[in-house]
């Protein structure tokens, strides 16, 4: 026994030594004998005469660039027309951009034809168009044209496949080869190969397709978009699964998949090889092959441990507890999965070769996706297991930002759209990646209000700007009779003596004109007072709207046709607000110094949210099935009202300009809503509650100028509509027949909002902030605010 | 597997099963043979080789004229043209490269060689000086490899900065005999000046098959997005002119144009400008009347004023880079390094390493029709933009555009980021010049949550002997409906805790973790056994805290999730007599820190203070047993940005006679040490990310004229 384990050791060792010099050779590359590299590593050499070098291009060549013989620069672009078309597209060559300078950017759709109807999803599409606020019913006037036939579905193995599309588009008089059109298409190709093809003939149409592959994309032309289902809402849109950041960031599964396997054709070798990497523990991943009718054709020996194994597992649960979640290539390259791993929070990782991500132009899929190799699929275990922590707690969150920004509704997603052609038309108003890639989402961001980070509440903190030192004090008058009242002068002179003042405009919206200058209190701030109506006729975003009621009114005011005040006019962004702090007062609030002066630096502190005094609340009532509204004393709020709050301008500009006009007139149709919607707005940006701030509970009798404001602006549609949110007022306490209805008013403002916008953005908060020795028991002379305190 | 998660697998080896003693020395025995025969080995296979091969390279004093000629057949194969439907899943052989831990792609260099022709003309100028840089450069850097086999990405030797210093059909069969040509996959060229008369190709014309082109002058047709790498074209005048950063601030000019050769055309259009907006516009072109010896290249004329360039380019807000017969300019660089924004007018052009850096932050793109309206666009800017704009241009020369160097690495990196997308650099650190990166938070927990309230808290009670408090402090907060578990942190470690049937009897599950040191970071610890977000930190001797109290704080953390919420607060004050930092513990009207004896806060932020607090301070605060809640402060401050939260009036937390100011923090030297403390972390940190504030929270109703049993938070201690 010992003796053989002799003789086998040495024949061993023999063999050993054999293999060493004789096949040593192959073997020096073993990290072993790297021991060689630390003597020399044979880098590129110092040569001698390195200095002595010519360079690349001598100076003459680089900085005269030109060449006399070539195409002027007129010509060349000319030429570019002819040469540059068709699948060589790009907005320079293929896109008429004089058509957006004339009005700026409007989407025309065709009209619906009789005979033709689309299918659920593209009305959703074009629904979302007619939505949008870039919505015209003008052809003359459009920048880009979206056609009424449904090009959604390209397979025409489908039901949903239209047929002659090439013949009926050739009927169109606007088609002009494609130019300026939009096509979206979701599904193209077919059986087996699933190519790119659309089955007509798109010209120099802009392209806005799922599963876009990079070889037929046309950069800066093309819009790539995720695959939707037709369940996919509207508008709104189901929020992300992720609420809370768990720490550390795992959960139950490291990484999952359930799908189909594909034994044969396209996309068959990422599917058929998924399989390997389940470990069954940490590491899920399913196949079945049951898929088509005649799978059992091609069924193989895994087949059917595999279905029992698929059929134990629960899509939803998976995806809810999983880390990651692999996104393979289907057939076409995008798939619903993207979508869903992505709202669920499941880090996607995307194992789709040469598929042009979602929105690519803008997004940065680098923070929210793992972007895998199809021919990598081996390493994805170990790759996803080394991610640190901290980056998949950013990742998940970044997947619920990309989320809610940009994919959770068919708006969202066409608007995205939308915005992502418009930013090409004028690049210098446009958005920086920064602004697609951050809170709270390129939508949201009007490059039309500043292409300037600094300019807006919500990068201060990322970028190291703070807000404003000071403020503007914007006071709205509905009701003044001839002369300023009380209520009135005391309001200016108590905001004016802010140190933080930096200005009081005055919105005069009454009927009368303001009293001559001389009459206004002599302040140690410049006050500047505006004229509501002309304004109202000036603003080329309003006009609808403000005709629009002008005709209603007119025949109570036979001449001069004057323009009521808008209730929403007030959120119009004027030219004269100079500072990002705008504190919003009505004419009959009352407010101190130091009230002022304390809620202004609380602003400082969240100059993204609405900071204000007298709060309302919502709360979902079960017995009606709405959202209910009330003014009344609660542990809650909701809604600051705007008649005393602070607030950063752009909200303004928002409210304007990327509210459509068709919600502002709904808005205006309603009595005392505007507020509501101000508060709505700024939580569906923020998805955070507004900020209560301590107030002196003094003047809580009813607001005593209704009856003049009536007076004052006579022409108004209804008597309640003037009247201001009556901030210190507690409408519950308001017994009279216009308090109730205010408030059922405001009751229905908020319900049809929340329908607006798919979902009920206001948030509640159970908080408010108090100086920090608020009614403490200490000595007066050391608070800063005592006069918050009086009774 | 390697990877940087390890530290988290707690797990020891698996334990290998002990042999019998007598096999053991057979084994010892056998082993060392082997291995003595490998050594042996070693010596005789390799020290020759190594020496035999490095010989050619170790020699340091060779010139570039001494390099190794090759014959170039007539006949030699020449590569297909470029591909342009080349992708890195196509085209790229990503197996070469492999996964590694340290996520590098590993380059390899060919030698230098020296290529003629059939009749012995050389094919192209051996090597410039900028190639050579830029292989320096590469060879120097962390992606080089000097073994063949293991490299992920090839780059040739072969210069091909310039198309007009080169012969192409050549060169291309120079490219062609590589030995690991393999039709170009994984090998990278680098060009500026790509094209040449009469049509200008906006791509290096020589054959190259698969091969990646790192080009300068990319148009939107030739560039293959995500295989290419767009780069500048190099201005040697980086190297040569030392341009100071200009700080913000008027500039004499508006608008300037300082290129040469511009087309006939585009001058027209510019002088048009130039009529029309007066002084603020300048075009310049070649100075014609210099005296013979002053380098005409740098001067620029107007009339008969002459200027200095590229010195001039400081002078102007905006810059004007036309495109001449190529799209890619090396004026772009001297503009950028002069930190005047580039007004880009070349349609169609690829800027350079636009993968990766956002142009829109540095330059306004102009297309060319629009030259006429320039002004009036251009005047639509904000100021303050212009000077991030200014800051932002010289930063990226700094970064990507300086040098060969600079160049090579960037574009290096912009491929390896392609093929582990995973570990790739950030948009942030791409783009944010350092004085942002410096100035800006980027907050961990950066999406607005409201965490539901439904997962309630974890109360974590640091202890060391005080049991009588400590179990009084249990028995109150366990009154707390939301408390969801209560872990007491045992400190000492000379006494064990009190025996299971002695603890308070609570609802909510009790675990007791025991420490091994005595030390203050113990409380901060990631413990598993905290399974919620939220934390709730506080110390064995707070009694006064009532449950209302303590239920209100957890609702307002759930409104703050990402910042310290806690009931006593602190202020730091800038002491002008000392010229130091003080620590305030008086009553007064502003709040910076909040004490972590009674607060709540995100786990998050345990793993910070436990893995990434900066500096010494961790241990520095072990060692003084004292200041752990500062350095908690200063650790949340400075990576959110953002104020902490005081809740309620509470200023008594241990006895109703206490004073306000707690016993700990009472005496005076205790006081000196605290602003000891302060000032050591605003040097670790290197600023003070404390923030002042004057609120605190209260509930909504709080000394509300209003019936106390309708609202939430009724019993709020006034002190």
């Amino acid at each position: 026994m010992q003796t053989r384990k002799k003789y086998i050791f040495l024949t061993f060792l023999a063999s050993w030594l054999l293999l060493f010099f004789f096949g040593g050779d192959q073997l020096r590359r073993f990290a072993f004998f790297s021991g060689r590299k630390a003597e020399a590593r044979r880098n590129w050499p110092r040569w001698t005469d390195r200095t002595l070098l010519k360079s690349f291009a001598d100076p003459e060549e680089l900085q005269g660039d030109g060449d006399p013989s070539l195409l002027s620069p007129r010509e060349r672009r000319a030429a570019w027309l002819s040469i540059y078309r068709n699948s060589r597209c790009r907005m320079e060559t293929c896109f008429d951009f004089s058509r957006c300078e004339r009005n700026g950017f409007k989407v025309f759709t065709y009209p619906q034809e009789r005979g033709q109807p689309v299918s659920e999803t593209y009305g959703k599409i074009l629904s979302s168009i007619e939505r949008s606020r870039y919505h015209t019913l003008n052809p003359e006037e459009a920048c880009l044209f979206i056609l009424s036939i449904d090009t959604l579905d390209r397979d025409h193995l489908s039901g949903q496949y239209v047929r002659n599309v090439d013949e009926k588009i050739r009927g169109f008089p606007l088609w002009n080869g494609g130019r300026n059109h939009l096509i979206f298409n979701l599904y193209s190709g077919t059986w087996p190969s699933y190519t790119g093809e659309l089955g007509f003939d798109i010209g120099q149409a802009i392209l806005a397709k799922a599963s876009f592959d990079t070889e037929s994309f046309r950069p800066g032309f093309d819009v790539s978009i995720p695959l939707f289902s037709k369940d996919h809402p509207q508008r709104g849109g189901d929020r992300g699964w992720l609420h809370q950041d768990s720490v550390p960031p795992k959960k139950k599964y490291l990484l999952v998949f359930k799908g189909k396997r594909y034994l044969t054709g396209i996309g068959s070798g990422t599917r058929n090889a998924l399989h390997h990497i389940h470990n069954g523990k940490d590491i899920i991943s399913l196949t079945t092959c049951k898929h088509g009718k005649d799978w059992e054709k091609h069924k193989d020996t895994r087949c059917d441990k595999d279905n029992v194994d698929y059929e134990r597992f629960d899509y939803q649960e998976l995806l809810h507890n999983s880390t990651f979640c692999i996104v393979p290539r289907g057939r076409r390259l995008g798939s619903f999965r993207f979508l869903e791993a992505l709202q669920a929070a499941c880090i996607p990782v995307l194992l789709s070769d040469g598929w042009e991500l979602p929105f690519a132009e803008a997004i940065d899929w680098g923070k929210a996706a793992v972007v895998g190799s199809e021919r990598l699929l081996l390493q994805i275990p170990s790759t996803v297991r080394c991610i640190h922590p901290e980056r998949v707690l950013a990742f998940q969150q970044q997947t619920q930002f990309l989320w809610d920004a940009y994919f959770s509704s068919v708006d969202k997603i066409v608007h995205t759209t939308l915005e992502i052609i418009k930013d090409r038309l004028s690049p210098r108003r446009s958005r920086s990646r920064l602004l697609w890639n951050t809170l709270p989402g390129g939508l949201l961001v009007l490059p039309e209000f500043s292409t300037h980070l600094g300019d807006f509440p919500f990068y201060y903190l990322q970028h190291g700007y703070s807000p404003s030192k000071k403020f503007t004090a914007f006071i709205r008058v509905v009701s003044q009779p001839g002369s300023l009242s009380q209520p009135i002068l005391r309001l200016i002179q108590a905001v004016s003596g802010s140190q933080y003042c930096a200005q009081i405009v005055v919105l005069w919206s009454c009927e009368k004109p303001p009293p001559p200058s001389g009459k206004w209190p002599q302040s140690t701030v410049p006050l500047t007072i505006i004229q509501g109506r002309r304004k109202v006729r000036g603003a080329g975003g309003r006009q609808g709207s403000g005709t629009g009621a002008g005709a209603g009114t007119a025949t109570a005011q036979p001449h001069p046709p004057v323009l009521p005040p808008q209730p929403s006019h007030r959120f119009f962004p004027f030219e004269a607000i100079q500072t990002d702090a705008v504190l919003s007062l009505d004419e009959d609030t009352s407010l101190s110094t130091s009230e002022v002066d304390f809620a202004f630096l609380v602003w400082r502190s969240f100059p993204e949210r609405i900071v204000g005094f007298p709060t309302q609340s919502h709360f979902w009532d079960p017995e009606q099935g709405r959202w209910g509204y009330t003014s009344k004393w609660t542990n809650e709020l909701s809604i600051v009202l705007t008649a005393a709050a602070f607030y950063h301008r752009y909200y303004h500009s928002l409210f304007t300009e990327y509210l459509p006009a068709g919600l502002r007139e709904l808005v205006d149709g309603l009595a005392a809503c505007e507020d509501i919607l101000m508060n709505v707005l700024v939580a569906a940006v923020t998805k955070l509650p507004p900020i209560k701030v301590t107030q002196r509970k003094q003047h809580r009798e009813v607001v005593a100028q209704q009856a003049e404001c009536r007076d004052g602006a006579a022409g108004t549609p209804q008597p309640g509509q003037q009247s201001p949110s009556a901030p210190h007022s507690a409408p519950a306490k308001l017994k009279g027949t216009a308090g109730s209805r205010r408030f059922s008013q405001r009751q229905d403002c908020l319900n049809q909002l929340a329908d607006w916008f798919g979902y009920m953005p206001l948030l509640s908060s159970q908080l408010r902030l108090d100086p920090v020795l608020f009614k403490d028991q200490v000595s007066v002379l050391r608070k800063k605010y005592p006069g918050l305190e009086k009774p | 597997i390697m990877c940087a998660s390890a530290k988290y697998n707690t797990r020891g080896p698996a334990l290998i099963p002990r042999m019998k003693t007598k096999h053991r020395i057979y084994y010892i025995t056998l082993f060392s043979i082997v291995l003595l025969g490998l050594i042996a080995t070693g010596m005789f296979q390799f020290w020759p080789h190594s020496i035999e091969s490095s010989s050619d390279w170790t020699v340091e004093k060779r010139s570039v004229h001494d390099v190794p000629v090759v014959k170039l057949p007539v006949d030699s194969p020449i590569p297909e043209r470029g591909d342009l439907s080349c992708r890195m899943h196509t085209c790229f052989d990503v197996y070469r490269c492999g996964f590694n831990p340290k996520n590098k792609i590993k380059v390899y260099i060919y030698s230098l060689k020296k290529y003629v022709d059939e009749y012995g003309t050389l094919v192209s100028n051996t090597i410039s000086r900028e190639y050579n840089e830029l292989l320096t450069a590469i060879s120097d850097s962390e992606f080089y490899t000097d073994d063949v086999n293991r490299a992920c990405l090839f780059v040739p030797s072969i210069d091909v900065l310039n198309q007009n210093a080169l012969r192409i059909k050549e060169t291309a069969q120079a490219l062609a005999q590589l030995s690991r040509w393999d039709r170009g996959t994984n090998h990278l060229l680098f060009n500026m000046l790509p094209g040449g008369p009469p049509d200008y190709n906006t791509a290096l014309d020589v054959p190259r098959d698969r091969a990646l082109l790192a080009g300068g002058g990319f148009s939107t047709w030739t560039y293959r997005q995500g295989y290419d790498v767009s780069i500048p074209v190099y201005s040697p005048l980086s190297g040569e002119v030392d341009l100071p950063e200009r700080g913000p601030g008027p500039r004499r000019f508006f608008i300037l144009s300082s290129q040469m050769a511009l087309h006939p055309e585009y001058r027209l259009e510019l002088e048009a400008l130039q009529a029309e907006n007066g002084e603020s516009v300048l075009v310049l072109d070649k100075c014609t009347n210099l005296s013979d010896g002053v380098p005409a290249l740098r001067k620029r004329c107007y009339k008969n004023q002459v200027f200095d360039y590229p010195q001039v380019l400081q002078e102007s807000t905006f810059c004007v880079v036309l495109r001449g017969a190529r799209l890619g300019q090396a004026v772009l660089s001297d503009v950028l390094q002069a930190g005047c924004v580039p007004v880009i007018i070349a349609d169609s052009y690829i800027l350079p390493f636009s993968e990766v850096l956002d142009w829109k932050r540095a330059s306004v793109v102009i297309p060319e029709e629009k030259m006429p309206e320039m002004y009036s666009i251009l005047q639509s800017i904000p100021q303050r933009q212009i000077e991030e704009m200014q800051r932002q241009a010289r930063w990226f020369w700094e970064a990507y555009f300086r040098s060969m160097k600079a160049i090579a690495l960037a574009t290096l990196q912009i491929i390896n980021d392609r093929i582990y997308p995973y570990a790739a650099i950030s948009y942030e650190e791409w783009n944010d010049p350092p004085a942002v990166k410096w100035s800006s938070v980027s907050n961990p927990l950066f999406l607005p949550l409201i965490p539901p309230q439904s997962q309630g808290f974890t109360a974590v009670v640091l202890t060391y002997d005080r049991v009588e408090s400590l179990f009084r402090v249990i028995t109150e907060v366990s009154k707390v409906p939301s408390l969801s578990k209560l872990l007491v942190v045992w400190n000492n470690q000379n006494k064990n805790p009190p025996e299971d049937s002695l603890w308070p009897k609570i609802r909510v599950p009790l675990k007791v973790v025991r420490t091994a040191e005595n030390k203050l970071s113990n409380r901060f610890f990631p413990y598993d056994e905290i399974e919620t977000e939220a934390v709730l930190a506080i110390d064995d001797d707070i009694i006064m805290l009532t449950s209302d109290e303590l239920q209100f704080g957890y609702e307002v953390w759930r409104e703050f999730p990402d910042r310290l919420v806690g009931y006593p607060g602190r202020l730091h004050l800038w002491d002008h007599e000392m010229n130091k930092w003080k620590y305030e513990s008086e009553w007064t009207n502003e709040v910076s820190m909040v004490l972590t004896g009674a607060a709540f806060y995100h786990k998050y932020f345990n793993y910070l203070y436990t893995y990434k607090m900066p500096g010494d301070i961790k241990n520095w605060v072990d060692a003084h047993m004292n200041c752990e809640d500062i350095a908690m402060n200063f650790l949340v401050a400075n990576v959110t940005g953002k104020s902490v939260i005081k809740v309620t009036p509470r200023k008594k937390f241990k006895c109703p006679e206490c004073t306000a100011i707690d016993g700990l923090s009472l005496d005076q030297t205790h006081m000196v040490e605290r602003s000891e403390c302060i000032n050591k972390f605003a040097s670790v940190f290197g600023t003070m990310p404390l923030k002042v504030v004057e609120h605190r929270a209260d509930p909504v109703l709080y000394k509300d004229d209003f019936p106390e049993k309708l609202k939430s938070f009724p019993n709020i201690g006034s002190l």
